[in-house]
């Protein structure tokens, strides 16, 4: 914890006048040290030794402004209907065939134009900082959408951990492939394994949620355990799943769906009414649960918090 | 044994069990809603399955030609008008699982979203093409049309199985198996009726007199 919390003082005090780095984020940077220790404490107990299995397990969370005040989804739908396409290309297929998929133990590696770059085991992840449950909206470029208490907390936590150097202008992740593991990958038409990014201002957006649990309890396998990626104002598969890798870099990174069909998934990915998927209406979304479709907001609702990341820019253009 | 095959293929049990065998897709889906079992996202899922079963049943309506001359049964072309009308029964499922919960029943913005979206387009234009078929099915339209021209224009169904693997391939966002398999079934097909036509044209309808090897 002391390491920690010096790292977090050393990002403080450099002089690098980086936009996210200022005096606020310094105060918050010690709180979640203060507060992390405490509950690392409690965490490191509760889960030892590692190798119990990860998915199932209760998370204690703090309670979050960020929730939005819609019907939260059911935990059976959410659970038995989404992509992940390293288990298939059906909905049903991740619950079916990640049941026996082995998350532990687990290692992120954060390295790239950083100044420490850090291997982080899933129990430091989970200690890092106060656990909080957030209530998104999560939308799906398929036009299903859902409402989810995820559990996690920002990304900026363990961005601003390994200090960005000032090259760094963009977040690359990757997921965890085995074709051992996930037979069916191969059949789905995608180039393993899956990759995504963002810009380094995205990745630092408070709502930006690295994300080790819904509905009370750690990810289950099907949704990306244990760690992945949720960003709400941006289509699902920005939000990628099972992570071991995050990257900062200067350029651009490949995305996966991006790379399978430039024309339908750009880099950006925000949710947009007024850009349509060439094939289909962006316009409406479905609830699961629901019959009738409804509109369909402006990056997915969060307009307020993250729009002034693109002003003056042309989202047909950088869809 | 083929006799009784032969038989049973003739007799009008044969018609009451194909019908109620076609309907079991219908029944299933209709079960499984009693039983809250239609997936998390029930529209797209029946969406899905009637799609799935339109092309099936345009395919089987395929198979029959073929199937009846390479087998020697005859009997078999009792059913093809059947299963021509069940895929159109499909389709008009799967045309209203759109037309209502994707569309809320507005036929003007359904039509915007045909003429703007490709793959709804070619859908759509299958939807089309079957109608006059289905319309035409009876024997008083056979006769009012004349065999020539009810056959020039019921052919057309290879054109609405093509349209619904171009529909299907257009749809899928990367896991391109299943529209590639509906499209070489598709593919053999027309290439096996192509083969006919060249082959011996003016083909008496009588091959099938030709006694089988036994099995
Ligand atoms: C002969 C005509 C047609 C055939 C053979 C056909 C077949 C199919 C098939 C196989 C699927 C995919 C099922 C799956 O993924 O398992 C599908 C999906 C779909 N079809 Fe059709 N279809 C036909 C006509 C139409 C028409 C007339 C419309 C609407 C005007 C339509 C709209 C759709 C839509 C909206 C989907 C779902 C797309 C999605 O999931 O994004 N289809 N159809």
């Amino acid at each position: 914890m002391l390491i920690k919390l010096a790292s977090v003082l050393a990002l403080a005090d450099s002089t690098r006048k980086e936009a996210y780095f200022n005096r606020r984020s310094f105060l918050r940077g010690l709180g979640i040290a203060g507060a992390a220790t405490v509950v690392g404490e409690r965490f490191s107990s509760l889960l030892s030794p590692s190798t119990t299995a990860f998915a199932g397990t209760k998370l204690t969370t703090i309670k979050s402004n960020y929730r939005v005040d819609e019907k939260i989804s059911s935990e059976n739908d959410v659970t038995h209907y989404n992509n992940f396409y390293e288990f298939g290309s059906d909905k049903g297929d991740p619950a079916k065939n990640a049941q026996n998929f082995r998350t532990s133990p687990w290692v992120v590696s954060v390295e790239g134009e950083v100044k420490t770059p850090r291997k982080f085991s899933m129990d430091e992840i989970l200690t890092l900082a106060p656990l909080e449950e957030r209530i998104y909206r999560h939308r799906c470029v398929e036009r299903w959408s859902i409402v989810v208490p995820w559990i996690g907390y920002s990304l900026s936590t363990v961005l601003k951990l390994v200090e960005p150097s000032p090259k760094a202008k963009y977040v690359a992740f990757e997921s965890f492939y085995d074709p051992k593991q996930m037979p069916q990958a191969r059949y789905t038409g995608l180039a393993y394994p899956y990759v995504e990014g963002l810009r380094l201002d995205e990745a630092m957006h408070p709502l930006a949620l690295l994300c080790v649990g819904m509905y009370g309890e750690t990810l289950p396998n099907q949704d990306g355990a244990p760690v992945r990626m949720v960003i709400p104002w941006k289509y699902g598969y920005k939000s990628i799943k099972s992570i071991v890798k995050i990257r900062l870099q200067s350029s651009e990174p490949p995305t996966s769906w991006n790379r399978q069909a430039p024309n339908e998934y750009g880099f950006y990915s925000n949710v947009n009414p007024n850009v349509d998927h060439p094939r289909w209406s962006q316009a409406t979304e479905r609830r699961l649960g629901e019959i009738y479709m409804h509109k369909t907001l402006m990056f997915n609702g969060y307009s307020d918090q993250v729009a002034s990341l693109y002003s003056g820019m042309d989202l047909k253009k950088f869809h | 044994m083929l006799l009784a095959v032969r038989k049973f293929l003739a007799s009008k049990w044969a018609k009451v069990f194909v019908f109620l065998l076609s309907l079991v897709p219908l029944l299933l889906l209709v079960w499984r809603g009693f039983r809250g079992d239609l997936t998390a996202n029930p529209v797209e899922f029946l969406q899905h399955q009637t799609g799935d079963w339109t092309l099936r049943f345009l395919i089987f309506t395929l198979c029959i030609t073929p199937f009846r001359k390479l087998l020697n049964l005859p009997e078999v072309i009792r059913f093809r008008r059947m299963l021509g009308l069940f895929a159109f029964f499909y389709v008009c499922l799967h045309f209203l699982t759109y037309l209502g919960p994707d569309q809320s029943f507005n036929v003007a913005g359904m039509l915007k979203d045909v003429a703007k979206r490709p793959f709804v387009t070619v859908g759509f234009a299958a939807f089309v093409l079957l109608i006059p078929m289905a319309i035409t099915s009876t024997a008083g339209w056979i006769r009012r049309l004349g065999g020539k021209r009810w056959q020039a224009l019921h052919r057309s169904i290879y054109i609405c199985a093509i349209l619904g693997v171009i529909h299907y391939y257009w749809l899928v966002k990367s896991d391109i198996r299943k529209p590639l398999f509906y499209g070489m079934l598709v593919g053999i097909l027309l290439i096996w009726r192509l083969a006919a036509w060249f082959g011996k044209p003016k083909a008496p309808a009588v091959a099938h007199s030709v006694p089988v090897r036994p099995s």
